[in-house]
């Protein structure tokens, strides 16, 4: 099994939201998502032995939604707003300092696992552009020494064991 | 002037808080509705009130609830449309995090209003803070006894579900959320039927903003009279403004309908910054022709150092992105359009591309279920209409006639 106990208990406490289970595909997927980090066919197996339906109904949804990487991430996964709003105030230049920080390509995963980077649409923060959304938090406003300060403190706090949280 | 009226208690600590709410006369709309109106009754405020929906259609609120047929014995749906994602659009987001109530409250009235005892949220899913504030807020509601059974001693029971989507834009379209909470891929449906008749689970559905849900317990309390007084007479009460792009002061500024764009831009935004001129204007989120219209009110400003090109670039690479695929002019037409115009936009472009631009256009432009279509190619035919000599210029040189070099600080 790759979902654990409390994954489980997550996703039993969301089907009961719903009148059709089916419904409750997404919720599970978030919550897989948010445990393994990446969603993959075994993942797809075990939602639909919980939820009781057939396996292909979550492959196929899961596999509609972009938020929910379908293979494995580093520990924090980076995602640049590249859209228009964030665009215009220097995006591609904040994608370019992140490369050349964590040495590492757009799509690519850093060597120590740690990070890995992308770029994504609208993240709707686009009055405090340019953003960046790492794991479940949003940073905004950003400037070369708050993208400094967030990954020091990203790399600390995975040194310390401690999770970061929104 | 901003008239603050869904922005009143904005910058109020603990606002979200339900303590805080309640002494700003929270929950009050929702008690009186309840104990004192029909839903009938309810439905004939919010028409008289001129609400019209704050996504991005307009479609009046009040007439849409109306269309909930009375004698069906099916169970009805109320949604809240939180799922933004119009790029340059960050509204409802700022209401989920500073004013969570006002939205619980606005979908409960409006649950009451169609005869609805299950409500859901759907918040995009990148939304983790909003959609965690939300149910937050739900919770406090279920708590305090405005929410669950037999609320107020009403005998009325209402249950309220916050699901998170999976980063689709589509999903904003209602009919393409609707799938989406069915537990499917979120692809558009065929109307008719309307969601009205057949929506979630081809049950009677209503689905509304949540900016357009936070503005009715403000009617409720304060009357349709009051809210019409605000706005103009086709387009009454206020709605929040995103700012953002090239634009001194970014930010959410709600203003009453009607307010002249100039007055957004240069006395709140405090016009284009770093002595440069403004080129351009993305008046309603990124699917509206340049210079417009309302849409989601999601105000981008462009500075005369952007290459139109470059931005037409970015916007189409985020239709042909959130493209479902289910309809072939889109599906293909997005793809076509995203190749031609990065072809340009890196000096490769060859003559006769700009007409092919146009035709893939006429061929997409009503020829798709959902509206996605028509917002990729709104804003591409504007551009090519207003600065076609700068797309011919890309042709002619091989290059931009100014290069978009944006560098943050």
């Amino acid at each position: 099994m790759i979902l654990n106990d409390i994954s489980i208990a997550k996703i039993r406490q969301k089907m009961i939201c719903y009148t059709v289970r089916k419904s409750a595909i997404l919720p599970a997927l978030t919550v897989a998502c948010r445990q393994v980090g990446h969603l993959n066919n075994e993942i797809y197996r075990e939602i639909s032995v919980i939820l009781e339906i057939p396996y292909l109904e979550v492959a196929e949804a899961a596999s509609f939604y972009t938020m929910f990487p379908k293979k494995p991430v580093g520990r924090h996964l980076i995602q640049v707003c590249h859209n228009i709003s964030c665009a215009l105030l220097g995006a591609d230049s904040l994608i370019s300092y992140l490369e050349e920080k964590l040495g590492i390509k757009k799509g690519e995963t850093s060597p120590d696992n740690l990070f890995t980077l992308i770029s994504v649409e609208c993240l709707g923060s686009c009055t405090s552009a340019p953003m960046i959304q790492i794991d479940d938090k949003y940073y905004e406003l950003l400037t070369r020494e708050k993208i400094d300060r967030i990954l020091d403190d990203l790399k600390e706090s995975s040194l310390n064991g401690k999770e970061s949280s929104f | 002037m901003e008239k603050k009226v869904l922005f009143k208690y904005i910058d109020f600590p603990e606002q979200a808080n339900i303590n805080i709410y309640l002494s700003h006369g929270g929950y009050q709309a929702w008690e009186k509705t309840l104990k004192n109106m029909s839903p009938a009754a309810v439905i004939d405020e919010i028409k008289k009130s001129g609400l019209r929906g704050r996504g991005g259609a307009g479609f009046p609120t009040g007439l849409k609830w109306s269309f909930v047929p009375k004698d069906n014995s099916k169970p009805r749906y109320l949604i809240g449309n939180a799922d933004e994602s119009e790029p340059g659009t960050c509204k409802d987001r700022v209401l989920m995090e500073h004013d969570p109530h006002a939205i619980v409250e606005g979908m409960a009235i409006a649950a009451f209003a169609i005869g609805s005892h299950q409500a859901f949220c759907y918040v995009r899913g990148e939304f983790v803070r909003p959609a965690h504030l939300m149910e937050k807020a739900i919770e406090e509601a279920y708590a305090k006894g405005f929410l669950g059974n037999d609320i107020l001693g009403t005998g009325y029971n209402l249950n309220m579900t916050v699901h998170t989507g999976g980063g689709a834009y589509i999903c904003g379209e209602e009919t393409a959320l609707l799938n989406s909470l069915e537990g499917k891929r979120g692809m558009s449906r065929l109307r008719p039927p309307f969601p009205a008749i057949e929506g979630l689970y081809l049950c009677p559905t209503v689905v509304n903003n949540v900016e357009t849900l936070a503005a009715v317990p403000l009617i409720i309390n304060n009357g349709a009279e009051w809210y019409a007084s605000m706005g103009t007479d086709k387009s009454k009460g206020t709605k929040i403004f995103s700012l953002s792009g090239h634009i001194k002061r970014p930010g959410n500024y709600e203003l009453e309908l009607g307010t002249p764009l100039s007055y957004l831009i240069n006395d709140l935004g405090g016009g284009v910054p770093d002595g440069h001129n403004m080129k351009a204007i993305i008046p309603g989120g990124s699917s509206t022709p340049f210079g417009s219209m309302l849409g989601s009110g999601a105000v981008i400003v462009i500075n005369d150092q952007t290459c139109m090109v470059w931005v037409i670039e970015r916007l189409i690479h985020f239709y042909r992105h959130e493209s479902c695929g289910e309809c072939t002019p889109c599906r293909e037409g997005t793809a076509w359009l995203e190749q031609l115009i990065e072809r340009l936009e890196k000096g490769k472009g060859r003559p006769g591309d700009l007409e092919k631009i146009d035709s893939i256009c006429d061929n997409i432009l009503g020829r798709t279920i959902c509206p996605l279509g028509d917002a990729a190619v709104m804003p591409i035919q504007s551009a090519l209409k207003l600065f076609r000599e700068e797309f011919q210029y890309h042709i002619d040189n091989k290059r931009c006639l100014v290069k978009s070099e944006f560098v943050f600080k």
